[in-house]
């Protein structure tokens, strides 16, 4: 896509903001959705059924929940800290929204084909922890306080599971670009990373077993780094109200919901790039092609966020001792072996 | 409960280093207190240095209205309302409490009924209390089960007596109405679509690993502590003191049933954990349901309004009885001066004496703990503040 828009534009600023674009209105849609998706699934496993009356089976109710939130009254407490308190709900966003730059839509699309890719992505992503921290320390809430020092505890100690399992999956691959590693996992579902990608088939029965704790592992660190149950304690809503946006309301409290749904669908899909193909088709040469692949990405990402909204409606929520203990003490050793397993391994 | 906490916050000063605790209300605007409960906590960071509750947000004056009826059966609305959750078990307590003082016999009919109505309630209020326990833990999906079960209770009291919450349908002498034709089969019916459910429950929360971890070691209240403090009810049971006013001090008809008291044994930690509380509900559930099919079917013909003047006037005197509600043990003293106004009317409510155990057993948990046991004990601000 980048080279069709060079192409017709020469090598502009125009070019850069048109590329973009897709990941925002991506986000977009993908936020009516997904608050439609998790609403009902909730609904269903509670034995009810939600909303039905905003068109076919309250179809329409995203949109009249934003409509509802942008004529909300955006108050701002009186002994807030002001800028940083408008602030916050951007630095959140942005950190998030960057992330897309790096994640491959289909084989025809990513934002930025930069080679170090993952690895910005972690980088990027950490930027959501400064807003978070803003926030609850803007709002002077005490509550807000706890559910920001929290969240940055939790975050910080997540990432390094997480970037553990990512760096055994860049091992095997041999790049950080996930345009490239999605492009290698072609060729149907044994090509997938998380089946030993393209290793000899002697080495893959040792490496399917280490991929699979490091997909367990790496899921589990990104549910707990998108703030979601069992991992949500920075916004525990029955120990710290509301957490970190306890003082936010209208679009500010919008803004900060469309970010951790866009975060969870970027952890989504990293792990879909890492684990599951990326876009890459399970069926060998079929139903491959640029619409295809972007397809699968979707498709791949959307059920990694279903799962995650499967997980939340069932599981209670962590303590947050109990939660540091998993991070440092069994998802990091385990990473850590890992790592070095399927180091011995490739070196084999 | 006295303003310990008016003084400046304790600190603890290290050499170069000089750390502050932090004092936070929760609530009475909070998720999980419950109502209108008002916790004055000191914080070390997430740790829990000192609580104080303070009450009162939901004081009505039952006791001060209960001096100026104009008779004895006008207390019972009043009595519905002071702990909302389970106003067929306070009801309960006033009628038997009216009655020993009046010493008159209701019909056996009566007393089954009210022993049938009293175990569907204690159903009903078990099933709020875990499914807002779950609440607190992070788990939302068992409350709703939870409310979907209680519904079908709510729709046998709405048969029978035409309100859903509060009922006014225990009256002294005996009943407002008989029970509807088709009573006895529904509630049968229900015991038996209950039952698979308590165990569903218990898959889905009760030995889930995340909420074992969370509660199994958290609030302990050892035996000697809860009796000194005189709580009762589960919050008792559950640290090993197997007491239950429907076993030892009989009220009604309860001799005549088979069943068991719940006791906590501490299977996942400690005696008298959260946990321990949680099962105890869950374990009291079950046997209440076994009350309930031993009552179904051995209910008796017979009337359900005994003769008795509608004008009650008590000879002068006083009584305490009490009985074992949902929360533990609910007790009303009454004095007459022999005039169709109660002299005096109190109620020993059983959270307010269970919550008062809190600064004991939160000291030192974490702040998502003091929710924890919070939620464990089960109070219902209107019966706190009454």
């Amino acid at each position: 896509m980048e080279q069709y828009l060079t192409s017709h534009f020469g090598d502009t600023i125009w070019v850069h903001i048109l590329m973009g674009v897709p990941p925002l209105v991506f986000i977009l849609l993908y936020a009516l959705v997904v608050i439609y998706l998790e609403m009902k699934m909730a609904a269903h496993m509670q034995d009810r059924l939600a909303y039905m009356r905003t068109g076919w089976h309250g179809l329409l109710q995203p949109i009249a929940d934003m409509l509802k939130l942008l004529q909300k009254e955006d108050t701002i407490p009186a002994a807030a800290d002001k800028f940083l308190f408008l602030l916050a709900p951007y630095v959140v966003f942005i950190g998030t929204y960057a992330a897309f730059a790096a994640l491959p839509f289909g084989s025809a699309y990513i934002g930025s084909g930069i080679n170090v890719g993952v690895f910005y992505i972690l980088a990027i992503s950490s930027l959501v922890v400064v807003g978070l921290l803003m926030a609850g320390w803007a709002s002077n809430n005490k509550w807000s306080l706890f559910g920001a020092l929290r969240s940055a505890a939790q975050i910080v100690s997540y990432e390094i599971p997480s970037a553990l399992a990512i760096l055994a999956v860049v091992m095997m691959a041999g790049t950080m670009n996930l345009q490239e590693l999605s492009a290698m996992q072609t060729g149907g579902i044994g090509h997938w990373m998380i089946l030993g990608g393209s290793l000899p088939l002697a080495k893959k029965l040792i490496a399917v077993p280490l991929m699979l704790i490091l997909f367990l592992i790496y899921y589990v660190s990104s549910m707990a780094e998108v703030n979601r149950t069992p991992f949500d304690i920075p916004e525990a809503e029955s120990e710290l109200v509301q957490g970190y946006n306890t003082e936010y309301s209208g679009m500010k409290f919008a803004i900060f919901y469309l970010a951790e749904y866009a975060n969870l669908f970027a952890v989504s899909a990293i792990v879909t790039v890492l684990f599951f193909g990326g876009w890459a088709s399970p069926f060998a040469s079929l139903m491959t092609g640029p619409w295809w692949s972007a397809f699968w990405f979707v498709t791949k990402g959307m059920f990694f966020v279903s799962l995650n909204i499967w997980l939340r409606w069932t599981l209670p929520r962590f303590r947050v001792d109990q939660l540091m203990y998993m991070s440092w003490k069994v998802l990091t050793p385990f990473a850590l072996a890992c790592v070095v397993g399927l180091g011995l391994l490739l070196v084999w | 409960m006295t303003d310990t906490l008016t003084a400046a916050p304790k600190t603890s000063t290290g050499k170069s280093l000089r750390t502050e605790e932090m004092i936070i209300n929760m609530g009475p605007q909070h998720p999980s207190t419950h109502g209108v409960l008002r916790l004055e906590i000191v914080v070390d960071g997430e740790i829990v240095v000192d609580v104080v509750p303070h009450i009162g947000y939901l004081h009505r004056c039952f006791e001060k209205h209960c001096e100026h009826m104009t008779n004895y059966q006008q207390v019972i609305p009043y009595v519905d309302r002071m702990d909302y959750v389970c106003a067929m078990n306070n009801e309960f307590a006033y009628v038997v409490a009216a009655e020993r003082l009046l010493k008159i016999q209701v019909p056996e009919r009566v007393e089954f009924i009210r022993v049938i109505m009293a175990e569907l309630q204690r159903i009903a209020s078990h099933l709020i209390a875990v499914g807002t326990y779950g609440i607190d833990i992070g788990a939302f999906t068992p409350f709703l089960y939870c409310f979907r079960d209680r519904e079908k209770i709510l729709d046998l009291f709405e048969m029978t007596c035409g309100a859903r919450l509060l009922y006014n349908y225990m009256w002294i002498g005996g009943l407002s109405h008989d029970l509807p034709p088709d009573f006895v089969p529904r509630a049968k019916e229900f015991c038996a679509y209950f039952k698979p459910k308590i165990k569903e429950f218990n898959d889905l929360l009760t030995y889930n690993e995340i909420f074992v971890k969370r509660t199994a070691m958290t609030g302990v209240l050892p035996a000697d502590v809860g009796l000194n403090y005189a709580c009762s009810g589960p919050m008792l049971r559950a640290s090993g003191v197997n007491w239950d006013l429907r076993r030892d001090d009989p009220y009604s008809v309860y001799h005549k049933f088979d069943w068991e008291v719940a006791v906590g044994k501490g299977e996942m930690g400690p005696v008298g954990s959260c946990w321990d509380r949680h099962i105890v509900r869950m374990k009291e559930m079950e046997q209440s349901v076994r009350i309930l099919e031993q009552a179904l079917s051995q209910i008796p013909e017979g009337d359900v309004q005994s003769a008795i003047p509608k004008r009650i006037r008590p000879n002068p005197g006083e009584v305490y009885a009490r009985t074992e509600s949902p929360r533990g043990e609910l007790g009303f003293y009454i004095v007459s001066d022999g005039t169709a106004t109660p002299y005096r009317i109190k109620a020993r409510g059983p959270g307010f004496v269970n919550l008062s155990v809190i600064s004991e057993i939160a000291k030192g948990a974490m702040i998502a703990d003091l929710v924890a046991i919070v939620g464990s004990i089960d109070i219902v601000l209107g019966e706190v503040d009454r």
